[in-house]
């Protein structure tokens, strides 16, 4: 087991410097900072000077070294375009994307569960149907404007909900800014969360369903309907249990995309999180915040990843024994 | 005080309740007013010296002050400065006369060693304005309210420069340790990032940058008090939820409008839509001096060419750009410079009609096959940039001109520039020095030491190069303009570049609310008027 987790860690470790390693390798093509930090009177000298003084001159290898370097002692340097250290940045906006993928990862969870077994349960239902058709708009549609659609409806014409922001919020002691304690920070994340976690809802619910269909076919779902346990007894604690073992891990899985990919609803809710961040700072090619940004959603996939392996560890006692062929 | 609920209807109840309010504050002049204001993109610091960018220099001119500020009409007017003027004895002396009993917002008196000591922190090698203040050789205080600032020679158009320099107190920065603008190289935040203290009406109340900013009005300015005690900003960048929160009520003032929802804003009931000319020219450059280009399919330089350089001047609908790719949100010019700007003429800006077919019988004559080229465009810099490119290759095809369009984003395409890496692009300039000087500084002449870092057509007249280089110690205004004409007559005929038009600012807000349009796109929150 301890092998197993410090086996795991290195491998962590090589994964994070690669993703380190391609992204710097890519900002070479995101463009010239410079531009976006100086006024247009610079003259063409002071510029040069400017772009020696940050090492941007500098080959890339010696560029990419002093950036391991000093990541490796906490220090991801400062925003060229905020002025302000990143980890601090960063740290200060995690918060919202954190609230945000909770409450819309676990509303998806909650929602697409109880659909896919109602939809599994009664297949030809008028309600299962529908339930189905209005999924199709979950996955098909882009994010973008799902979110400009529930604005318009929600926001302009309804006037239930507010269409930007986070509300107020509260700091808690330790730092962490909420939105959970204001009414207006929990009425703000409604319209987000749905458009956040309306793929993922669908993605599960499918998932569900599918699991569903394929175990109630099965021979011990027969015979404990053959013993004469309750519908209910059937359904929830012999089926469902044994679809849930897949769906918990995809649902995991998808806490870190919902983590990494809420940068597209971010922006349009003009949600304060790190994806917010980090769009804002490929605009204005903000080197220190991009390679930050993206080391640390390789760390969080990391994390996630290694809890999930731990966690088939831990629950399947079969991997115990022939790990190497299970593992995904 | 808000007028709508946060989630009221601007409709015609809430019109009558604005109505009801509007008369409450007629009877007590006490009343507060709060404005919730969004634009695209928040400051980037509230260092005064450090980001020469839009959207920061606007957010500190309610905290910091001026000491002349640039009016709406392009006009220059006082503010920390009294008084402004050339030495008597001495030209290359500018004698500034400070107002009296200006007290900063910790309390400390404005004198003129901050005035000095400002000046000193903006030519720094970390302050993004030190190009704008490049003349200044130092700045001393004769007494308490009067500063000379030394010059390198005559310059008779300084004070032009200082729109955006703001004025900070020598003993705040001191304490702070805050004496130089930021050092990025240091990898250290520096203090007046996140804290301010200058003279100006609003006093900073709390700040989550891209997120929020509170300002409040502050009880000891100096000026007449606004109608405006309190100011919540927050950037929005997504155009779409911009506009949606100003019909939801949420915010009360929206700058950077996109141009496809105007119309629809201006039908809206209870909203209303502000367009005015801003300070800044859209045009094509292209190298007219090269032997070769890198991307086109012949041997020579087409651009070199007087015959097709007119041939594009005669294919480019300035009238269908405006019309249907600027929905009516431009103002179409021959001359690349803005209109409020020293030198402007109106027949500088009258342009031709388009003649197809005598542009493709001057293209043929020099190429019978016609050409290629790469057209290189931001996409994401100016009002509908991109489209206004798309445009403009579609008119060049008809003349035999196969334009290849390279959209890209700012950061990308405006290097090309500076390095002389494209034949052909589009570009905008603006000029904060409301002189031709600064059109003729960047674009115009020879790039040399100083001069010429925008000039991407390579445009090089010695004669015109000397034209300029005397513009900036000459003394007597009317012989300068006439220089500023004769320069502006050999560009036109020589068409180094191609201008396309003005751009148009549109600000929407509250239909109770008055604000005009800043040809700086610098609205001042402290001129908001509101009432019917």
């Amino acid at each position: 087991m301890l092998a197993f987790i410090i086996r795991r860690i290195v491998q962590s470790a090589i994964v994070m410097l690669v993703v380190a390693l391609v992204s710097f390798a890519l900002f070479r093509f995101v463009g010239d900072p410079i531009g976006n930090m100086v006024g247009q009177e610079t003259s063409l000298e002071d510029r040069e000077a400017l772009r020696t003084t940050l090492g941007l001159n500098d080959p890339f290898v010696a560029q990419f070294g002093r950036f391991i370097g000093n990541a490796l002692q906490g220090d991801f340097g400062i925003s060229y375009r905020l002025q302000q250290p990143v980890m601090e940045l960063i740290l200060q906006r995690l918060p919202a994307t954190l609230e945000l993928a909770f409450v819309s990862g676990l509303a998806a969870f909650v929602l697409g569960v109880s659909a896919g077994v109602y939809t599994a349960l009664h297949r030809r239902g008028l309600l299962s149907t529908s339930i189905m058709a209005v999924s199709l708009i979950g996955v098909s549609l882009p994010t973008f404007l799902i979110g400009i659609l529930l604005i318009w409806l929600f926001a302009v014409e309804l006037q239930w909900l507010p269409s930007f922001g986070r509300g107020e919020t509260v700091v808690l002691p330790g730092g962490w800014e909420t939105g959970f304690l204001t009414s207006s920070g929990r009425l703000s994340l409604i319209l987000p969360a749905i458009t956040l976690g309306l793929f993922q809802m669908t993605l599960i619910m499918r998932l569900v369903r599918a699991e569903m269909l394929e175990v109630l076919r099965t021979d011990y779902i027969k015979f404990a309907r053959a013993r004469g346990l309750s519908n209910r007894a059937v359904n929830f604690g012999h089926a469902l249990k044994n679809t849930l073992v897949p769906v918990i891990t995809i649902t995991g899985l998808q806490l870190g995309a919902i983590i990494a990919f809420a940068i597209i609803t971010e922006t349009v809710f003009q949600w304060p999180g790190v994806g917010a961040l980090f769009i804002n700072s490929v605009r204005a090619v903000d080197v220190p915040v991009m390679a930050a940004y993206l080391v640390l959603i390789a760390l969080i996939f990391v994390i996630i990843n290694l809890i999930v392996d731990l966690l088939y560890y831990a629950v399947d006692p079969r991997l115990r024994v022939e790990r190497s062929a299970a593992r995904h | 005080m808000t007028l709508f609920a946060p989630l009221g209807r601007p409709g015609m109840a809430a019109k009558l309740a604005t109505s009801a309010v509007a008369l409450a504050i007629f009877a007590s002049s006490a009343s507060a007013e709060s404005i919730r204001w969004a634009r695209v993109a928040d400051a980037l610091t509230l260092d005064p010296h450090s980001q020469n960018e839009g959207p920061t220099s606007t957010l500190l001119h309610h905290i910091y002050e001026t000491l002349v500020r640039r009016d709406t009409d392009g006009s220059l007017q006082p503010r920390l400065a009294t008084e402004w003027a050339i030495h008597a004895d001495d030209p290359t002396i500018w004698v500034i006369t400070l107002r009296q009993g200006v007290t900063f917002h910790d309390g400390s008196a404005l004198t003129a060693e901050d005035v000095v000591f400002s000046f000193d922190r903006v030519r720094h090698e970390s302050s993004g304005f030190r190009g704008l203040h490049s003349a200044v050789t130092g700045a001393t205080a004769v007494d308490d309210y009067t500063v000379h600032v030394q010059m390198a020679g005559p310059s008779p158009l300084y004070v032009q420069n200082l729109t955006n320099f703001f004025i900070m107190d020598s003993g705040w920065a001191e304490a702070n340790d805050v004496v130089n603008p930021q050092n990025f190289a240091a990898g250290e935040e520096n203090f007046a990032v996140r804290n301010a203290n200058g003279t100006g009406p609003y006093t900073l109340v709390s700040r989550d940058p891209e997120v929020r900013t509170v300002m409040a009005y502050f009880e000891n300015h100096w000026d007449a008090a606004p109608q405006v005690t309190e100011i919540i900003y927050t950037p929005i960048a997504e155009a779409a939820t911009r506009v949606a929160a100003l019909l939801s009520g949420e915010v009360d003032v929206v700058q950077d409008v996109p141009v496809q929802d105007i119309q629809r804003l201006e039908q809206t009931d209870g909203v209303k839509v502000v367009t005015g000319p801003e300070n800044r020219n859209i045009f094509f450059g292209y190298d007219v001096t090269s032997e070769k280009l890198a991307s086109a399919n012949v041997d020579d330089n087409p651009f070199s060419h007087a015959e097709i350089r007119e041939a594009m001047a005669l294919a480019l609908d300035r009238d269908a750009i405006q019309q249907i790719v600027m929905r009516g949100q431009s103002q179409p010019s021959a001359a690349p410079l803005p209109p409020f700007v020293n030198g402007w003429t109106e027949a500088l800006s009258a342009y031709s009609a388009p003649d197809y077919d005598r542009a493709t019988a001057l293209v043929s004559g020099i190429y019978p096959d016609g050409f290629s080229v790469d057209m290189h465009c931001p996409n994401d810099r100016y009002l509908n940039d991109e489209a206004i490119c798309q445009a403009f290759v579609g008119m060049l095809g008809r003349i035999g001109i196969d334009a290849n369009l390279v959209s890209q984003t700012r950061s990308l395409h405006f290097p090309l520039i500076e390095n002389w890496e494209t034949d052909f692009y589009l570009l905008g300039w603006g000029v904060p020095t409301f002189d031709s000087a600064y059109v003729f500084d960047f674009l115009l002449h020879s790039r040399e030491e100083g001069f010429g870092s925008y000039n991407g057509s390579r445009y090089s007249n010695a004669d015109v190069d000397a034209k300029i280089e005397s513009l900036s110690t000459m003394t007597d205004l009317a012989a300068r303009d006439a220089v500023i004409a004769e320069i502006w007559a050999q560009v036109m005929a020589d068409r180094p570049v191609l201008n396309v038009h003005n751009q148009l600012l549109a600000y929407a807000m509250r239909d109770d609310i008055t604000l005009a349009v800043h040809p700086e796109n610098q609205p001042h929150m402290a001129t908001l008027t509101l009432g019917y």
